[in-house]
């Protein structure tokens, strides 16, 4: 269903066709990075550090590199120095995650890898590597980090945004701070004042495809590789400092991915399945286990955060402070960043002082997931918004609303709003009837809302039209949520033809210009406005065409519907069938490319509705009704807007309710399997009802806002507060696990 | 003159200053008019942030330009997912 | 050390491959068939990508020995289509966009007609059960049960 400002009559934006790569994903056809086999292909394995942090004292590969079928070994020597070639410091951080130096920083830090013609015998081999490592005391929380002398993960780190410098280095990496108006001013004014202290533990991203890489070097240095990744524009550049070649000496092929969420925006084993090939002279493919993707992949930071808020009688919020530590795991760069601009971004607020930390320890180094850093922070300002509304006897909606960032509001972080659609998604909640329905014996109801800026950045497309007037539009951002059906939609509508006789496709790195990731729900936006561009130059070539086919002025000439049509109407119209079978005598193949850096991004907002049943024995939470409402600007293909939508949803449920990693004292992760790092099922589950909001973005042709991530960030405060709303207990510790609801219970009754 | 706005974090290199006057007609230039007035701040700026120019995010913002109307803001780098 | 020499039945066929004892059946049909549409997800049989049929009963492939298989009768989901025409199953995963990513396609659709064989007019509540056992991160399993469900209508008849 969908709440549409205005509907300018598309033909093709806005409908439900099937999309493009969907017969080969339902028949089994469709390839993805752990299903290409080539001749003569060997197996790679990876050898991970079994302790969380530890110096390197020696490698010994003679025993592995003897064995039956293993053709190469590699250790971190195999690469170059990027430290001591003065490389700039996040370059040295990829290079170092890829692989160890002098230091392991977290359990499951590469430090070898072998090939061999079997999997057994890689197994093997990777078995046979014989590390020695001098053991260091390890720090695994932010608390940890930040204790006075916690052992350093960095011996240089001096944390940067602080006013002196601190004398001394430490694992916090940076500080971000916010602030306006003043802070007890802004208290004193409220009515009643509520703080929380609150903490989240890190989670991944869970796709369901491992990461896997094949790669097949020649002996000139060259190399090509296909894997999953959710932009290979962006593996080929970061494998080419790990590699340390130039980016054009990689040529990168796309293969279908399953699934990424931020999380496969960053190499893994790309650089390690080239440099096994060049060694072994023979293509080799690189697969993760679940077990290493949990141990040695990036999920989202833990965290630590604390909220305090005044709002006056009237439910006006006159005071917000913020303060939270993000662990970034081995190396800087959590998203505290990101956290404190969003954290209270839906909001208008006089006084506030947003501070942030961003904290390294001995785990994996963290990737984006979902709207970075967002999530997080909404779940500790929801949650304490939810109490205020509470103590004021006021609506949820309503105190949201009282407050609701609009067009020309100043941002928490800076600018001032364009056309937004918060209003909006919070009016669609009271709206529905979902708002009223009944609620059972142990059964709460509560509400949330989030802010995702969404991201533009460059991109390029290529279309061709085919000699019988079909279409092949071609791009380089790999199709994780459906783009390729939202491209083909967007190209019909500007060239007037079906979208059955457009087919969109994803090119490899030497076959389209160059693409940012596809993350940062980006998509749709700059992805589609350069094949939007590419059109538009089309139909200009189009009408000139039609024009010298005429023996008219292009002023004569318009384009509606697929044909060239004749202004006076003397001539009868051309249509790009026409056209292109004739395209020769009028100047040659019809194609045109488009490459920018998009502009007009609009930020997406989502207010979400949540209705559980905690089971007081047993501490079960079960999800009975949700309702998520999202302004998607326009949503050019709404199938898979409401699929974002709902996905992101249940993302953000089982981070609430299940998902966290569990590591024993030593460092070492104790559930890195599906079946103890518990992911929602569908027997967890009623059916996501979603609420498409369209308040288009004046600054882009379709009003296109990205649609990807703000759908995570209000779930866990929504069922938290209709936990809260079941059984009286404000939880501040996620998951809300049935064993912590049960402690929780106790300790009420206590 | 564009109105430039800096996050709390950044005022450690403007003395607490929170927002400047500065005359330029592109983002590099006006980057660089920073740079002379606080030594350092250009670099920072450089490396760790994006830039709005009235309330429209950049990433790339070197050459965009700016005018006496223009509201400047430097933002925090964030990633999405 | 010495392969195994494997003769099932598999989609339709009498297909012979070779395989160590210790190769799960999931890498044999990949590896060594060809069949690629079965996935790894997590080798453990928690997820469910790497679902197939063995002589009519659901089973994750990655907890079978390639030689458990010998003389079995096995569907992968490039079995279902029947000649080019697809089955209704993954019809109304197209229309009813029940795939994203499309990782856990191949396991959901073997799981689901697993169910209709048995069931032919499941409750919402017994599809959600009977798919438990495949994990999706992308669509939040909505329009995956939906489509079940439109498949199920199409299968009676309605």
């Amino acid at each position: 269903m969908a709440i549409t400002e205005e509907n300018p009559g598309y033909k093709w934006v806005g409908t439900r066709p099937i999309r493009p790569d969907g017969l080969e994903k339902v028949t089994g056809k469709a390839q993805f990075g752990a299903d290409l086999m080539l001749p003569g292909m060997l197996f790679g394995k990876v050898v991970r550090s079994p302790h969380a942090h530890a110096r390197i004292v020696s490698i010994d590969t003679t025993a592995a590199e003897a064995m039956v079928g293993v053709k190469a070994v590699i250790t971190g020597s195999d690469f170059p120095d990027l430290a001591a070639n003065g490389a700039h410091a996040s370059d040295i951080d990829v290079a170092s995650n890829a692989i160890a130096r002098e230091k392991v920083l977290y359990e499951g830090h590469v430090v070898a890898a072998v090939a061999a013609t079997t999997r057994d015998q890689a197994e093997a081999a990777a078995k046979a590597v014989e590390v020695t490592y001098e053991v260091l005391p390890h720090v695994l929380t932010v608390d940890e980090a930040m204790a006075d002398g916690a052992p350093l993960l960095h011996e240089g780190m001096i944390t940067k945004g602080v006013d002196p410098a601190p004398e001394n280095p430490s694992n916090v990496a940076s500080k971000i701070l916010h602030e306006r108006g003043d802070l007890d001013q802004g208290f004193g004014e409220a009515h009643v004042v509520v703080e929380r202290e609150f903490t989240t533990k890190p989670v991944h991203q869970g796709y369901i495809e491992p990461h896997a890489a094949v790669a097949d070097a020649n002996t000139d240095g060259r190399a090509h590789i296909w894997c999953s990744s959710q932009g290979h524009f962006q593996m080929r550049a970061y494998s080419a400092t790990v590699l340390g070649v130039s980016p054009g000496n990689l040529k990168v092929t796309a293969a279908e991915i399953g699934g990424g969420f931020g999380g496969k925006t960053v190499i893994y084993l790309e650089p390690l399945a080239v440099r096994l090939s060049q060694r072994a002279g023979r293509p080799v493919k690189l697969v993760m286990d679940r077990d290493e993707v949990f141990r040695a992949t990036g999920p989202t930071s833990g965290t630590r955060i604390r909220v305090k808020m005044g709002v006056s009688e009237d439910g006006k919020i006159t005071a917000a402070e913020v303060w939270m530590a993000y662990e970034a795991g081995a190396f800087s760069g959590s998203p505290v960043g990101a956290a404190g601009m969003t954290a209270i971004a839906c909001y208008d607020i006089p006084n506030f002082v947003v501070e942030g930390y961003d904290v390294v320890c001995n785990k994996p180094r963290v990737a984006a997931y979902r709207a970075p850093g967002a999530p997080m922070a909404a779940f500790a300002v929801e949650s304490v918004l939810d109490e205020l509304a509470r103590d004021i006897g006021m609506d949820p909606i309503d105190i949201r609303l009282a407050n609701a960032a609009v067009e020309g509001t100043q941002a928490s972080y800076g600018p001032k709003f364009p056309r937004i659609g918060f209003v909006e998604t919070l009016e669609a909640i009271k709206d529905h009837p979902n708002y009223t329905a009944d609620l059972g014996p142990n059964q709460g109801r509560g509400v949330s809302a989030g802010f995702w800026f969404n991201a533009g950045m460059m991109s390029s497309a290529t279309v061709h039209i085919n000699e019988n007037g079909s279409a092949t539009v071609v791009t380089g951002s790999p199709d994780i949520g459906g783009s390729r059906q939202s491209m083909a939609l967007m190209a019909a509508e500007e060239l007037g033809i079906p979208y059955e006789s457009i087919k969109a496709v994803v090119a490899d790195t030497e076959t389209v210009g160059f693409n940012d990731v596809t993350g940062g729900s980006r998509v749709t936006l700059a992805t589609g406005a350069a094949v939007v561009d590419a059109c538009r130059i089309i139909v200009e070539d189009l009408r000139a065409r039609a024009a010298k086919t005429w023996d008219v002025e292009v002023d004569q000439v318009e384009w509606v519907e697929g044909q060239a049509q004749h202004v006076e109407g003397t001539q009868p119209p051309l249509s790009l069938n026409d056209l292109a079978a004739k395209s020769g005598r009028t100047g040659g193949p019809i194609s045109a490319n488009a490459s920018l850096n998009s502009r007009g991004v609009g930020a997406g907002f989502s207010t979400q509705l949540c209705d559980v049943e905690v089971d007081p024995e047993t501490g079960v939470t079960r999800v009975v009704r949700y309702l998520t409402a999202q302004d998607a600007g326009r949503a050019i293909s709404p199938d898979y807007v409401e699929g974002q939508m709902q996905g992101g949803v249940v993302q953000g449920i089982g981070w609430a309710l299940n998902e966290e990693y569990i590591h024993n004292p030593d460092g070492v992760m104790e559930n890195p399997s599906f079946l103890d790092y518990r992911i929602p099922v569908a027997s967890d589950l009623p059916m996501i009802d979603c609420a498409i909001v369209e308040v288009p973005n004046p600054a882009h042709p379709y009003g296109v806002r990205g649609v990807g991530e703000v759908g995570i960030v209000p779930p866990m405060a929504a069922v938290g507060n209709a936990i809260r709303d079941a059984i009286d207990v404000r939880m501040t510790d996620l998951p809300m696990s049935p064993v912590r609801i049960l402690e929780a219970l106790n300790e009420q009754s206590d | 003159m564009a109105q430039v706005h800096f996050s709390a974090g950044l005022r450690d290199l403007t003395g607490g200053l929170a927002q400047v006057e500065v005359e330029a007609t592109t983002v590099r230039r006006l980057v660089a008019a920073l740079e002379e007035m606080f030594p350092g701040l250009g670099d920072r700026l450089s490396e760790a942030s994006s830039v709005a120019i009235n309330g429209e995010i950049f990433t790339d913002a070197e050459f965009e330009p700016v005018d006496s109307d223009s509201e400047v803001h430097f933002l925090d780098i964030f990633q999405g997912g | 050390m010495a392969r195994t020499h494997i003769t099932a039945v598999v989609n339709g066929d009498e297909t012979e491959f070779l395989a160590e004892d210790g190769t799960s059946l999931l890498n044999a049909l990949r590896d060594e068939v060809g069949l690629t549409g079965a996935k790894e997800g997590c080798g453990t049989g928690d997820c469910g990508s790497c679902s197939v049929m063995i002589d009519d009963k659901v089973t994750t492939s990655c907890l079978v020995f390639a030689p458990e298989a010998n003389g079995a009768t096995i569907l992968t989901v490039e079995g279902l289509a029947d000649s080019g025409q697809l089955h209704p199953l993954q019809q109304c995963f197209l229309e009813g966009a029940a795939l994203q990513c499309g990782i856990c396609t191949p396991g959901f659709l073997i799981a689901a007609k697993a169910l209709l064989d048995k069931n032919p007019d499941p409750t919402e509540t017994e599809i959600r059960y009977a798919l438990a056992g495949n994990l999706c991160r992308c669509t939040g399993y909505d329009k995956i049960i939906r489509a079940v469900q439109e498949a199920a209508r199409e299968m009676r008849g309605q």
